[in-house]
């Protein structure tokens, strides 16, 4: 049986399941107890579990990844929430430097999911709406999930707890209550480093990841009736991330646009752009594209931060461009 | 208080000695060996001199405990139960070492005998102690961790962060500052404006407990007052060891900061000499008992380092394996 759920309570059925299913799983952040946390998405979690598996803690996001690195090595399987992915800069050693390396150099596993929610369009301005993703693709040993539907949202979850390695879940404050999917109510894996094809098209490929993906569909529609098609696939994993989904997408569009909110320059879509241009460039017709946000801090005001942010338009003009190759 | 039995105080004496003998070695092996064709890989980071802190901490734990060392920990590290062996594979970086050649000298762990893996950040450790200390509580396990950390690293926001947290959870942990009053070269009187590191205890709500760091004994009693209070529910403490840094940072730094008159005031308190002195004052051991222990721990840590030496290199065969866990 399915029913429409929010993003946000998809995540809540998630992290709910997978506490029924092992009794190691436990949630410990800033206000995530009896508050449900500032986005509401641990809600009633605290009258189910009881204080000992949904624990607010002191506001020191450096302990509390310490904690999970320390309570992981014990056999737990902590899933502490960073209230803003904002606020990771905080916990940058505990979350670098010990949890990422940590199987490498002492040879145990840390089953952590770091949830951490992420992205702007909020008018939060630059401390509450960032897209820090790229610095943790480059840092070996994390893997970065980013899902864009509920339904994802809820089975990358699943994923991201069962896997024994510490994984940043990148969840998309815009979406919590904005995007509402069928969603399964047993409880079901997406595994991680697939990606998604939402659209087929044939001109253009479109990748993306996170609530982008629906700027992608928009410009999709709208360019379908010029005739120009573009396949928008999702990543919902940007590490490890799809490579083959990409590559058997570019040879046959031979024409890429990358999309995505964080910064453009150096930002993930870097990385997807050196793909395109090591492995795949005898099928490229055309120049790789990327759309991202502007090289600036995120401003609060809402003219200003839409001009931030990666447009509709943006796509539109870049999609007619290509075409012109 | 706690009183050491005859048995319990010779082994401590045979610690001491054989963690001054492996440190002496890296010691030597280090201002000796080849630069071009080294031995050890990077530098040697020793307790000499402040062992007593270590050891005499760690010896108040039981098998279930666990520690998050730093720098300056070989004595518990032995007490935990590794070898003068693997901390030497671990020194010439070797593949069967407790990080297969992949960090070097005391950045190390070892899960199987409860050790947390080091890192060079200070202070980072001490809030991953607090992470076991929850989950032992979490997992209704009677047992405790031993966070150590120096002076210097009492500095870090990240040691308030974690003491805080630990208090306020009331975690079986012990926080041990060893205070050798130097971080690298910078002294006491320039890192703090207070006396003493344990006055912090206060302000987070914990005891707060100054020992002689040099007196193994004190150490061990101090410790395992605080350890028996944590295994109670009773939270944690702050225990600050006073001691000396008798050597440089690393074997590379000679220290030339610290003055003459600081060394020798505190050679007279040497953590050996003084346990020698306690031990010939209860009638346990003699002169010639000294100089068989001696014998015994060199000879050990010459066999260990034959042995170690010839073991394999890391390969690059295995180099991109264990960034992650395969399942």
């Amino acid at each position: 049986m399915s029913r429409s759920l929010y993003y946000a309570d998809a995540i809540r059925e998630a992290l709910r399941q997978c506490m029924q299913e092992d009794g190691d799983v436990y949630i410990f952040g800033e206000d995530v107890a009896l508050y449900g946390g500032v986005f509401g998405v641990t809600k009633d979690l605290f009258h189910e579990f009881g204080p000992k598996r949904v624990r607010n803690t002191p506001l020191s996001e450096g302990a509390i990844l310490g904690e999970a690195i320390g309570a992981a090595v014990y056999g737990l399987r902590p899933v502490p929430e960073i209230q803003f992915s904002d606020f990771l800069t905080t916990a940058m050693s505990p979350l670098v430097d010990i949890m990422a390396t940590y199987h490498y150099r002492v040879g145990t596993k840390l089953p952590i999911t770091i949830r951490a929610p992420s992205g702007g369009a909020l008018r939060i301005g630059h401390f509450h709406s960032k897209c820090l993703e790229a610095w943790f693709v480059h840092t070996p040993g994390l893997k970065v999930v980013v899902p864009s539907t509920a339904y994802d949202a809820k089975g990358l979850l699943v994923s991201s707890i069962r896997d024994n390695n510490p994984v940043l879940f990148l969840e998309q404050k815009k979406l919590y209550r904005e995007i509402k999917d069928e969603v399964p109510e047993e409880i079901y894996d997406i595994p991680l480093g697939q990606a998604i094809i939402r659209t087929e098209g044939s001109h253009i490929t479109l990748v993306t990841y996170g609530s982008p993906t629906y700027l992608a569909l928009k410009a999709a529609a709208l360019l379908q009736k010029e005739g120009i098609e573009l396949e928008v696939i999702d990543l919902r994993t940007i590490y490890p991330f799809d490579k083959e989904t990409l590559k058997k997408s570019f040879s046959k569009t031979n024409r890429v646009i990358i999309l995505h909110e964080a910064v453009k320059i150096a930002g993930f879509g870097a990385e997807l752009a050196a793909f395109f241009a090591e492995e795949c460039f005898e099928y490229m017709a055309a120049p790789i594209m990327r759309l991202g946000a502007l090289h600036t801090p995120i401003p609060t005001n809402p003219v200003l931060e839409d001009h931030y942010l990666p447009s509709l338009q943006d796509i539109l003009d870049a999609a007619r461009g290509l075409m012109k190759y | 208080m706690e009183q050491l039995t005859k048995k319990q105080h010779l082994e401590l004496y045979r610690y001491l000695r054989l963690t001054r003998a492996l440190e002496d070695w890296i010691f030597y092996i280090c201002a000796n060996q080849n630069p071009q064709k080294p031995l050890i890989i990077g530098k040697g980071y020793l307790s000499t001199g402040q062992e007593a802190t270590s050891i005499g901490a760690a010896y108040a734990l039981e098998k279930e405990d666990w520690i998050a060392q730093s720098h300056r920990d070989f004595g518990a590290l032995l007490i935990r139960g590794l070898t003068p062996r693997e901390l030497l594979l671990q020194y010439f970086s070797k593949e069967t070492g407790p990080t297969k050649g992949r960090d070097a000298n005391v950045h190390l762990g070892h899960t199987g005998k409860h050790v947390l893996g080091f890192i060079s950040h200070m202070g980072a450790m001490v809030p991953v102690a607090n992470g076991v200390a929850f989950a032992m509580k979490y997992k209704k396990k009677k047992a405790c961790i031993l966070a150590f950390f120096g002076d210097g690293a009492s500095s870090q926001g990240i040691v308030h962060e974690a003491m805080n947290y630990a208090a306020v959870f009331k975690l079986p942990v012990v926080f041990i500052c060893n205070n050798n009053r130097w971080a690298i070269s910078t002294p006491l009187e320039e890192q703090m404006a207070i006396k003493n590191v344990a006055d912090r205890g206060a302000s987070y709500g914990m005891p707060g407990v100054i020992c002689d760091g040099n007196k193994v004994e004190e150490v061990y009693q101090t410790v395992l007052k605080a350890v028996r209070l944590a295994k109670k529910g009773g939270g944690p403490t702050l225990v600050e060891c006073k001691t000396m840094r008798m050597s440089g940072h690393g074997t590379h730094d000679r220290a030339k900061y610290v003055s003459d008159q600081e060394i020798a005031s505190w050679k007279k308190k040497d953590p050996i000499m003084h346990h020698e002195k306690l031990l010939k004052k209860l009638g346990y051991a003699d002169e010639a008992y000294f100089k068989k222990i001696i014998a015994e721990v060199k000879s050990e840590v010459e066999e260990a380092t034959q042995w170690a030496k010839n073991q394999a290199d890391p390969s690059i065969q295995n180099q991109l394996e264990d960034v992650f866990a395969r399942s």
